[in-house]
């Protein structure tokens, strides 16, 4: 019996041959990662198994980015600490300036993570990698840091569910609408337990950006891990960035899939993900009367460069709404300067943006757009739950980059379609 | 291990961000991320909730974000454990790691009414509803997690094995 591409990475890490779903075995890993909340707890956790180093310094890295800068001294000093171990530890530390910013647009864009790995993140959001075509998967603070001491992690394989896109997608259709489509189809434990395989036609047709998008929204619906095939794309993005070799799988013909689902793509339309769940997926043509205070462009979900260019396309020549925030945060200092270079923060800035420094920015309410008591946000995060962003009577609606910008200019839920887009577009 | 208290009965889908909100995890201090513990759904239940009470849910409990800040606030809150339908994958984990006993049982959640008098025992994964006399028993735990869970987590599991080590299959 074939196996899928999931069960093949952690078959090679488990030095095995073969593996079945829901088999307990302990894999190598890659690499693993923590960001400045989590690592704070694994350094603790760390400590405890009195070993002197990491496994490995060259593939264990903290990205601090929930609380950075700083909002106030408590954070401060948690961020020291997370530093200060780094530092004294020689693993890989990245806080802001030229090379950081949130952690699952740094990695992949300083090539420490790599198809046919298994990856590890004291963060949800870990699964972003699979876009690369590796096993990468969100656990919490212990289990990492027990990785970080002995390189090593115990897991079951999940059973894989393949998820086939074919069709072709309607304007202002975007990865994040193939994803919330996906969630509000599938639900938020639709994917549980499992690995999602991205695959079909439009999934090879995107951009590595529109990939990151889907393969980090997958933990939205449950997943352990979200995959999809290395292409030339994949190859294209990772040669140049790759700071060790790698291997590519694919899933044999006969791989086994425990569920299989085909979406025809052509009668989407953007959609947003309406409180307080990822899978309360509305047209966006139905919520024109959602007043709103605040759009978010950003995060590990939607903050890169192709990201920032469909907003900017939708913001060239218009204004932001006078009763609304619009704060647009860049994912890392790469995507910041390159946004520089094409002018795209000039098109925000004379909009009535704000620009803020590469980070999570408000996504989880740590701190840049915090909201306050029924207030709303359109974001182009990945969560949408009770609080998230703020008080827990505010309000979070999903949505893609190109609605949010509308969004931002109309005052109210908008689809780009109502905004007259300036002649040369950016 | 045998635990008995009342039970604080909740829905599905109880995210992280419910159970202790992103705003107070500029802290790694369990008693302070206590006092926000539920915040999101009950901001009484910190005051409310007595050691050795239970919380009972319904599906996907502890989905979202991985921090592992929300098992540690349920605990140091005083919850000795949590029976759910069904629990999101990272918590499961991040509960077992640090000694939140969780218990995946539909029939006992489907039972119990908030503040019902419980008994769990966790050798057996016998649930007792002390109100109304019923037994369930929640899915049992793989032999390997029951080690963990033994061990009193994975740091302790882990320690124990560095002293000694033991290569191949989890356990050894």
């Amino acid at each position: 019996m074939g196996m899928t591409m999931a069960e093949k990475i952690i078959a090679a890490h488990a030095g095995l041959e073969h593996v079945e779903p829901g088999e307990l075995v302990e894999v190598r890993v890659d690499f693993v990662m923590a960001n400045d909340i989590t690592a704070a707890l694994a350094i603790r956790e760390f400590e405890k198994l009195e070993v002197e180093g990491v496994f490995d310094r060259e593939r264990v890295a903290f990205v601090a980015d929930h609380f950075v800068p700083p909002p106030n001294i408590k954070a401060a000093e948690q961020c020291m600490a997370v530093r200060t171990w780094a530092r004294r530890k020689g693993i890989l530390y990245f806080e802001g300036g030229r090379d950081g910013g949130i952690e699952h647009v740094v990695l992949p864009e300083q090539g420490l993570v790599l198809p046919g790995e298994i990856i590890i993140g004291a963060d949800s959001h870990t699964c972003t990698y699979g876009a690369l075509g590796a096993f990468s998967t969100g656990v919490g603070s212990t289990d990492a840091a027990v990785a970080m001491a002995t390189g090593r992690l115990w897991l079951k394989v999940p059973p894989t569910m393949r998820l086939f896109y074919h069709g072709t997608l309607r304007p202002w259709v975007t990865a994040k609408d193939l994803i919330l489509h996906t969630i509000g189809h599938i639900g938020v434990d639709g994917a549980l337990y499992r690995a999602m395989f991205f695959t079909g036609p439009v999934i090879r047709a995107l951009s590595m950006d529109g990939r990151f998008t889907i393969a980090n929204m997958a933990i939205e619906a449950g997943a352990k891990a979200g995959l999809m095939e290395v292409d030339e794309k994949t190859l294209e993005y990772v040669r140049p960035r790759a700071k060790r070799p790698f291997v590519v799988y694919q899933d044999d013909p006969d791989a086994r899939y425990e569920i299989d689902l085909d979406f025809n793509v052509s009668d989407w339309e953007p959609v947003v993900a309406v409180p307080h769940l990822p899978s309360n997926v509305r047209p966006v043509s139905e919520l024109a009367d959602v007043r709103i205070d605040q759009v978010f462009i950003g995060s590990c979900t939607n903050g890169r460069i192709e990201d920032l260019r469909l907003a900017a396309r939708i913001l060239q020549g218009q204004r932001v709404h006078p009763e609304v925030r619009c704060i647009i945060i860049p994912g890392s200092g790469p995507t910041y300067r390159q946004a520089l270079e094409e002018g795209l923060i000039d098109v925000f800035v004379e909009a009535g943006a704000v620009v803020g420094l590469p980070s999570c920015g408000p996504c989880m309410g740590g701190y840049s757009g915090v909201l306050g008591p029924g207030e709303r946000c359109v974001s182009t995060t990945n969560r949408n739950f009770i609080g998230r962003m703020g008080h827990p009577t505010s309000e979070v609606y999903l949505a893609n980059p190109a609605v949010a910008a509308a969004s931002a200019i109309l005052g109210r839920i908008a689809s780009p379609e109502e905004i007259r887009l300036e002649a040369v577009p950016v | 291990m045998r635990f008995q208290g009342r039970a604080w009965v909740f829905g599905d889908n109880i995210d992280t961000d419910v159970i202790i909100p992103g705003r107070y995890l500029n802290t790694t201090d369990p008693k302070e991320l206590a006092a926000h513990c539920m915040e999101g759904v009950d901001p009484e239940f910190p005051r409310k909730v007595q050691p050795g009470d239970i919380v009972v849910a319904g599906r996907n409990f502890g989905s979202g974000s991985s921090r592992e800040h929300a098992p540690i606030s349920l605990k140091a809150a005083g919850v000795s454990c949590v029976i759910a339908r069904s629990f999101a994958r990272i918590f499961f984990r991040n509960a077992i790691n640090i000694g939140l006993p969780v218990l995946e049982c539909p029939e006992a959640v489907e039972a119990i009414a908030p503040g019902d008098e419980l008994e769990v025992r966790l050798d057996t994964g016998e649930i007792h509803n002390l109100r109304t006399g019923q037994v369930f028993r929640a899915r049992p735990y793989p032999p390997f997690m029951l080690e963990l869970i033994r061990a009193g987590g994975l740091i302790p599991y882990t320690r124990a094995r560095l002293a000694k080590p033991q290569p191949g299959a989890p356990g050894g």
